[in-house]
């Protein structure tokens, strides 16, 4: 099982020490670490704690896209309970029903996708686009157009506070994806999910319930928005209906996506989506650290994303064999070419046998 | 019969707004929407003047789409208001309903954003002028300082919208011949609290741990309100550690003045319906033309200008 889980995420950890030297080479203190009055302080902590909130993301975004489908509105979802904590902690009723309600505002939105989706059979694309352009109008609705801000040291810790020395916001997304991840493979329930997502009507001949799988694992997605937007909230202090979250779920599919995963849904690794979390965080950081003019930020990223998507995909790995054999072929000519020679047969990559 | 009924109306309606006119002037107002806490304290003070100077305001709000000031203003021009106030979406567009409402004979007054039409289409806009918010920063900032030496970071609006582009050229502006000031690093943080205390702390961790920075220029207030939270966390002291100027005086900045956090910041006024009303009252008094801009003040608040009272003042404005 462990060595196994280790060899599907081994190409997104290569991935992430290429970038983390990269960024090291441009920033060369990047890795250091202090300990400044007991909580860990440096470039790579701030990785860690930054990264939370699209981390949190991909976490519920892998087992959408699991079942083959994707869930749009988590950056709005995040707006949304942010906004409802806010409000929460502004009506006095502390951080904990803060807490409570700005997760039950996550699973309420979780239960609108999966119902549109599952129930009703709406394209997942279309059914969450809904929400994630309604859902500001909502937050905007709360919030009543301003930035509701709030001193509740408690509910602060979320976002800024520390837990033997490491970023609560770091210790939230370890823990969540450790739960989810063992809670899919310690049970029956990630291969059901997988299962679903190859073929929903064959899995629901077998007997799986499908449509209350869908359910949850929207309700699942719609919850770690909501731990997002609490940790983004509690970040500033405050709920900023316009900008929090915006554009995330887009950085959430990219981290499933970099994470090796296939949005044709079926197989998937939380572990590996978690990486590729930190991959665009540590790409994100690295860039506000080099200190180049911000013009070239989104240039930077986009070329970086672009060469680690072109070097996982698994055709680059069919066309090197195929180079490779013709280069052979033409350094050796006719008698070493037969037809079973091993640029004829078309070969299965590795990426395609772990997808198997 | 129908016809007749049509006369009637028509002349009942004349004299109903004739009658009204000379008691009261009707001003017609297309705002955009309220995207932003910053757009409704502009409509909240656009109000508060009219109630004050006895204009009867017709508001319409636009939701951000030009079509539906198009439609606003077209409906005030029919209606026969005396003058209309726009607040534009976009900058292009503009000529054929301009033309109606000149034909018309109502002024119309540009709010806070210009249009790209012919300067005889409108009466006057109203406007800041943002590079000079820039320099007025910066020459705090140069003031502040005096002659020791000062590493300075900039908080960036989002790049290349014009807010963003002309602040930082009129900080740059003030800082000319001023060696001893440096802008040592500068990034954006999207207008916005979250992105200011992101690029911040990275600023913090480049920079010696905040050890070597002097001073933080950022763009809007939001930012620096979120740098402020970085500053804080990383142990240092903000408003003392490390100056802290800014440009848009919402009421929470005033409030991290109060505290002590922040040191100066610069007003983008939302007043701007009270100058465009001043105009507006000479040319009916005695036809006086106004000048084709009239730029609002770019006023500097620093923590000795009682900020708490800022605060109340600006408060339950909107924002």
């Amino acid at each position: 099982m462990m060595p196994r889980t280790l060899s599907r995420i081994l190409p997104q950890a290569l991935t992430l020490l290429a970038v983390v030297a990269l960024v090291s080479a441009v920033f060369p203190g990047f890795l250091d670490v202090d300990l400044v009055n007991g909580r860990l302080v440096g470039p790579a902590v701030d990785v860690v704690k930054r990264g939370a909130p699209v981390a949190l993301l991909a976490v519920g975004m892998t087992l959408v896209i699991a079942t083959r489908g994707i869930d749009l509105s988590v950056g709005t979802v995040m707006a949304i309970t942010g906004a409802v904590a806010a409000w929460t902690i502004g009506a006095g009723w502390g951080w904990g029903g803060a807490v409570a309600l700005a997760l039950a505002a996550g699973l309420a939105a979780g239960l609108w996708n999966g119902c549109l989706v599952a129930v009703i059979g709406i394209q997942p694309i279309v059914a969450t686009l809904i929400l994630m352009t309604a859902g500001r109008g909502i937050a905007q609705l709360i919030t009543e157009g301003r930035i509701l801000t709030f001193n509740d040291a408690a509910f602060a810790w979320f976002g800024s506070g520390s837990l033997l020395g490491v970023p609560v916001p770091a210790v939230l997304w370890l823990l969540t994806a450790i739960l989810v991840a063992q809670l899919m493979r310690r049970t029956a329930l990630g291969l059901l999910v997988e299962a679903v997502g190859i073929n929903r009507r064959a899995s629901a001949l077998a007997g799986v319930n499908a449509r209350v799988l869908l359910i949850a694992v929207y309700m699942a997605s719609g919850l770690c928005a909501a731990l997002a937007g609490i940790v983004a909230t509690a970040d500033i202090r405050g709920a900023d209906a316009n900008n929090a979250g915006l554009w995330l779920e887009l950085d959430a599919i990219l981290a499933v996506v970099i994470g090796g995963n296939s949005l044709m849904g079926g197989r998937f690794s939380v572990a590996a989506s978690v990486l590729g979390a930190l991959i665009i965080q540590t790409i994100d950081t690295g860039i506000l650290l080099a200190g180049f003019p911000s013009e070239y930020n989104l240039v930077i990223k986009a070329a970086l994303v672009l060469v680690i998507l072109v070097l996982q995909s698994p055709n680059l790995g069919a066309h090197w064999h195929f180079l490779r054999s013709q280069m052979r072929r033409r350094a050796e000519p006719a008698p070493a070419a037969s037809p079973q020679g091993p640029g004829a047969q078309p070969r299965t990559t590795p990426a395609e046998e772990a997808r198997r | 019969m129908t016809m007749k009924t049509l006369f009637l109306t028509t002349a009942t309606l004349i004299a109903g707004t004739a009658g009204m006119a000379a008691a009261q002037q009707t001003v017609g107002f297309s705002q955009i929407g309220s995207e932003s806490g910053w757009r409704a304290a502009e409509t909240t003070l656009t109000r508060q003047q009219a109630e004050e100077r006895g204009i009867n305001l017709q508001f319409s709000d636009a939701q951000q789409r030009q079509e539906n000031q198009i439609a606003a203003i077209r409906s005030f021009v029919a209606q026969g208001v005396d003058a209309i106030l726009l607040a534009p979406v976009v900058a292009t567009g503009w000529d054929s309903v301009l033309e109606e409402a000149a034909e018309a004979e109502i002024p119309v007054i540009l709010l806070d954003r210009r249009v790209d039409s012919a300067e005889d289409l409108y009466m006057t806009a109203v406007g800041s002028d943002l590079v000079h918010e820039g320099e007025v920063a910066g020459d705090w900032l140069v003031g502040e300082v005096g002659d020791e030496e000062c590493r300075v970071v900039e908080l960036e609006g989002t790049t290349g919208s014009s807010p963003a582009i002309d602040r930082a050229t009129g900080f740059r502006n003030a800082l000319e011949g001023h060696d001893n000031i440096e802008i040592v690093r500068s990034q954006t943080g999207d207008f916005t609290r979250s992105g200011g205390k992101e690029v911040m702390e990275s600023f913090l961790q480049a920079e010696g741990g905040g050890q070597d920075i002097c001073a933080l220029y950022a763009h809007n207030d939001d930012m620096a309100l979120g740098a402020i939270q970085a500053i804080n966390e990383a142990g240092l002291n903000p408003g003392e550690d490390i100056l802290i100027v800014s440009i848009d005086a919402v009421p929470d900045i005033f409030q991290a003045m109060a505290d002590g956090d922040a040191n100066a910041t610069v007003e983008l006024t939302p007043n701007m319906a009270g100058p465009a009303f001043d105009a507006l009252e000479a040319y009916w008094a005695d036809g006086t033309e106004p000048e084709k801009f009239i730029q609002t003040d770019s006023t500097l608040y620093t923590q000795s200008d009682d900020p708490m009272a800022e605060y109340e003042a600006r408060k339950d404005l909107g924002y």
